[in-house]
């Protein structure tokens, strides 16, 4: 009886009468079609100007030429990626070990947070690049440069954007499960980190795309294997078609890693059975 | 009823906060929100606090939660002190505070997640609490699916599954619409009737505090004294049109009077 007034006083929100008819520019079809169309466009441009604009190969090489070349010379390629993806993995990794835990002393000790924080941004504002040089006279030319280089670079957004994410719990909801009797642990897997993920994985998408920065730039600045060696090397050859391609495969990796992330993240946001239940604040 | 009264009287009183004081360290100096407030509460009773905004309800009910601790005074809770957050009680907030990455049946088993108790049970018992507040078919909807008065019925569950002894509401329906809000009143007095609760419920509203309660506390502005206390006599359940009644708008229009004459309520509107 009183069940059913309450469902006819209340109707829920989400049985609201279809929307009035949409444009096609906010259409699925447009989000992965405009930008295509953009693309090939540019591409076409650039085929073009090459083409029949007269401009020399170590200049502009045509984009046929550098499809040619990354997969004519895909062994090759291949070879020089493994080092640099190794390097941005396990730098990243590293990265989120240190951040995460750090995030968390910060939210839980006034201490920590006024000792850490103003050197968290003078280690943010020196310029990385910088300290490069100094990582190849450490540790010389191997892989330890690189992963500390990829690691120093993302580091930031993610301590910062997990600091935000573990401060996003609403003091209501920490009060309430105290009152039943939760534990520090208890409070924060159920409420404090839920709460902190979209923010923390806004902190990892920007972390990863400055990852392959990270990576090829330690490898400019010394390194023997690796992608941006292979560039910096037919750089000084002239070898334009080699550098767009190194560049063209840098970039593939970028994006899958941070498809990646994406999908990681699609997994671990809770709530996702009925869509994202909220999108992660400065995410794309 | 008359029985428990006097069994009740006999012993300590159920809840009785005695001589409560709180004061907040402020930039401007210190703050009595409440200054030496002392009232008791039977077992089963509803007891209904109105006052002025800032003037330290909620502060009550954190105290009797065990959430903040008194500046001087004490919180009793049949006779024991409360000095660590008091489990066996279940709190409703302004803001339904659900969790928004958990569906409607998922936000109230937090309850017995958190305490760890079997969990078969508990759904059982969830399930059956969300039907009787009309959700039932709505176990799976997630908040943001769920109107306002939806919401706090699943707070309401939520805060009902462990069966406490205490159910202290913070202005639970001051955030819903008139129409909501007379419905889950209704609502919130049949499940009381069932299950004799003790209830502290504060509220802005005067009908409010009047339909539902036992007793009615009214409070001075900042710092928080009784300034009167009246008891609602009227019978239960009480139809929503009792609020037509003499009896019900007499009283309405004394407690209105006292805030009149705290200067709460003035004609001029200053």
């Amino acid at each position: 009886m009183t069940a059913t007034h309450a469902k006819k006083a209340e109707a829920a929100p989400a049985k609201a009468p279809a929307p009035p008819k949409r444009s096609w520019v906010d259409s699925r079809f447009a989000d992965w079609a405009l930008p295509i169309v953009l693309v090939v466009l540019v591409v076409a441009g650039w085929q073009g100007l090459v083409s029949f604009g007269g401009v020399e190969e170590y200049v502009l090489p045509a984009p046929g030429d550098v499809v040619a070349k990354m997969f004519g010379d895909f062994g090759v390629f291949a070879e020089e990626s493994v080092p640099t993806i190794i390097a941005i993995f396990v730098g990243f990794a590293l990265a989120i070990a240190v951040a995460l835990p750090i995030a968390v002393g910060m939210v839980y000790s006034a201490i920590v947070r006024k000792a850490i924080y103003p050197l968290l941004i003078i280690a943010q504002v020196v310029p990385k690049v910088a300290i490069a040089p100094l990582f190849i006279i450490w540790f010389g030319f191997g892989q330890l440069p690189k992963i500390l280089m990829v690691a120093l670079i993302c580091f930031f957004p993610v301590v910062i954007d997990s600091l935000v994410g573990f401060r996003a719990a609403r003091p209501e909801s920490l009060m309430l499960v105290r009152s039943m009797g939760a534990s520090r642990w208890q409070a924060f897997w159920k409420i404090r980190w839920p709460w902190a993920l979209p923010s923390i994985f806004a902190g990892i998408k920007v972390g990863i795309t400055l990852a392959v920065v990270g990576a090829v730039v330690a490898e400019f600045v010394g390194a023997d294997t690796g992608l941006g060696v292979l560039l910096i090397t037919a750089r000084g050859d002239m070898d334009s078609l080699t550098v767009f391609a190194s560049i063209a495969w840098l970039t593939v990796i970028g994006f899958v890693l941070f498809l990646l992330v994406e999908v990681l993240e699609r997994v671990l946001l809770p709530g996702k059975k009925s869509g994202r239940r909220f999108e992660a604040s400065g995410a794309l | 009823m008359t029985a428990a009264t006097k069994e009740a009287g006999a012993r300590a009183p159920y809840v009785e906060f005695d001589r409560f004081t709180k004061s907040f360290g402020t930039a401007g100096g210190v703050v009595t929100a409440v200054d030496e407030m002392s009232f008791e509460l039977d077992r089963g009773e509803f007891l209904a606090i109105v006052g002025p905004s800032g003037c330290g309800k909620s502060t009550l009910l954190m105290a009797l939660a065990g959430l903040t601790q008194p500046t001087s005074g004490q919180v009793r809770v049949q006779g024991e002190a409360v000095l660590k957050p008091f489990t066996d009680l279940g709190i409703v907030f302004q803001n339904a505070e659900l969790l928004p990455w958990r569906t409607a049946l998922q936000n109230v088993l937090l309850q017995s997640e958190i305490r760890r108790s079997p969990k078969a049970a508990a759904e059982a018992r969830a399930k059956e609490l969300l039907g009787q507040v009309g959700l039932g078919g709505f176990e799976d909807h997630y908040p943001e699916e769920l109107s306002g008065g939806m919401q706090q019925r699943v707070a309401l569950c939520r805060a009902l599954l462990h069966d406490p002894d205490i159910l202290v509401m913070d202005e639970p329906f001051g955030a819903l619409d008139a129409l909501t809000r007379d419905q889950i009143q209704i609502d919130l007095q049949r499940l009381w009737m069932e299950r004799r609760k003790t209830v502290v419920f504060v509220t802005h509203s005067i009908d409010e505090a009047v339909f539902l309660a036992d007793r009615v506390l009214v409070f001075s502005p900042r710092p928080a004294s009784i300034a009167a206390e009246f008891r609602v006599p009227l019978e239960r359940p009480r139809p929503l049109g009792a609020r037509g009644g003499k009896e019900f708008t007499d009283l309405v229009g004394e407690i209105r009077g006292v805030f009149e004459t705290l200067g709460v309520l003035t004609e001029e509107g200053k």
